[in-house]
């Protein structure tokens, strides 16, 4: 058998896999965040909804990394998203001072209106 | 139980950031924010990192969402009769995430990590202790420095977001 068409085949055998929670169960997930958040910052063009994907990928990181901790009983993880929690608040704070900013000078903050570096 | 627990904050989680990423509305799309942030500190309690999900729900859900709020409510940003997604943005979002999605796929066909029992394993981040035990001797330097970095933002977003009088004549 091809190798092509034998990966749909080992994706349904593995159904019922899937449906089991391990340690997989939450990294297939934290990606499929991760994939959600990154399709909505090539999406959307107002950038305070751009910035909340940006907020959600942060997220789908940390879900991974909890995991980790979790299941190989450890705590360096779990210490690790502490940080990034301090460090997410603290961009926060600065991108939407950034955007009040820009929002200020220009009137707009719909990404196809900032074109100023352009050529 | 702790399975269809599972499954339910996953399914939550992901259909709200489906409505944040898809929501035309910033105020809903904040809201779905909320939500999704809700799911993931379920998820965390179901990691048995008790401290995190309450930290996600002070730090992200309650802060984080609040100020994207106020800025939404203080810019009044409705984009007037401008679509929100052009067709080229759709093109290229979607093969991006298609090609994350083909990614996610073979890592879910071939990369199965052989993951340990979760009664095996000893649930370490539940204490408080061992966070504080942590974050005072191995990570002291990395907390000094955050807090650094807390100073320097808030002096930052003051910087930012103040009007300079003088400078208004420059431009």
């Amino acid at each position: 058998m091809s190798p092509l068409v034998s990966l749909p085949l080992a994706a349904a055998v593995n159904l019922a896999d899937l449906l089991r929670v391990d340690l997989n169960s939450y990294l297939y997930l934290s990606a499929l965040l991760f994939a959600i958040g990154f399709f909505g910052v090539l999406l959307r063009k107002n950038t305070l909804a751009i910035y909340m994907c940006l907020e959600l990928m942060l997220v789908a990181a940390t879900v991974a990394l909890v995991a980790f901790s979790r299941y190989n009983g450890t705590m360096d993880g779990n210490v690790f998203v502490f940080f990034i929690l301090t460090v997410a608040a603290a961009e926060v704070a600065v991108g939407l001072a950034i955007i009040v900013a820009l929002f200020r000078r220009r009137q707009t903050i719909q990404v196809e209106e900032l074109n100023a570096l352009k050529n | 139980m702790s399975d269809t627990l599972f499954h339910f904050f996953s399914v939550l989680t992901v259909a709200c950031a489906l409505g944040l990423v898809l929501n035309k509305n910033a105020v809903a799309s904040a809201l779905c924010l909320l939500v999704c942030l809700t799911g993931i500190a379920g998820l965390f309690v179901l990691l048995d990192a008790f401290l995190l999900a309450v930290l996600t729900v002070f730090v992200y859900a309650g802060a984080v969402v609040a100020l994207f709020l106020f800025i939404i409510m203080l810019l009044d940003m409705q984009g007037g009769d401008r679509k929100p997604f052009t067709k080229a943005s759709i093109i290229a979002g979607a093969a991006a995430v298609g090609l994350l999605c083909t990614g996610l796929y073979s890592f879910i066909v071939r990369g199965h990590i052989d993951s340990p029992a979760l009664a095996d394993t000893p649930a370490v981040g539940s204490s408080l202790r061992a966070y504080a035990e942590l974050l005072f001797t191995t990570y002291l330097l990395p907390v000094q420095i955050v807090g650094f970095l807390l100073l320097i933002a808030m002096l930052g977003v003051i910087v930012i977001s103040k009007k300079f009088e003088g400078l208004e004549d420059i431009k």
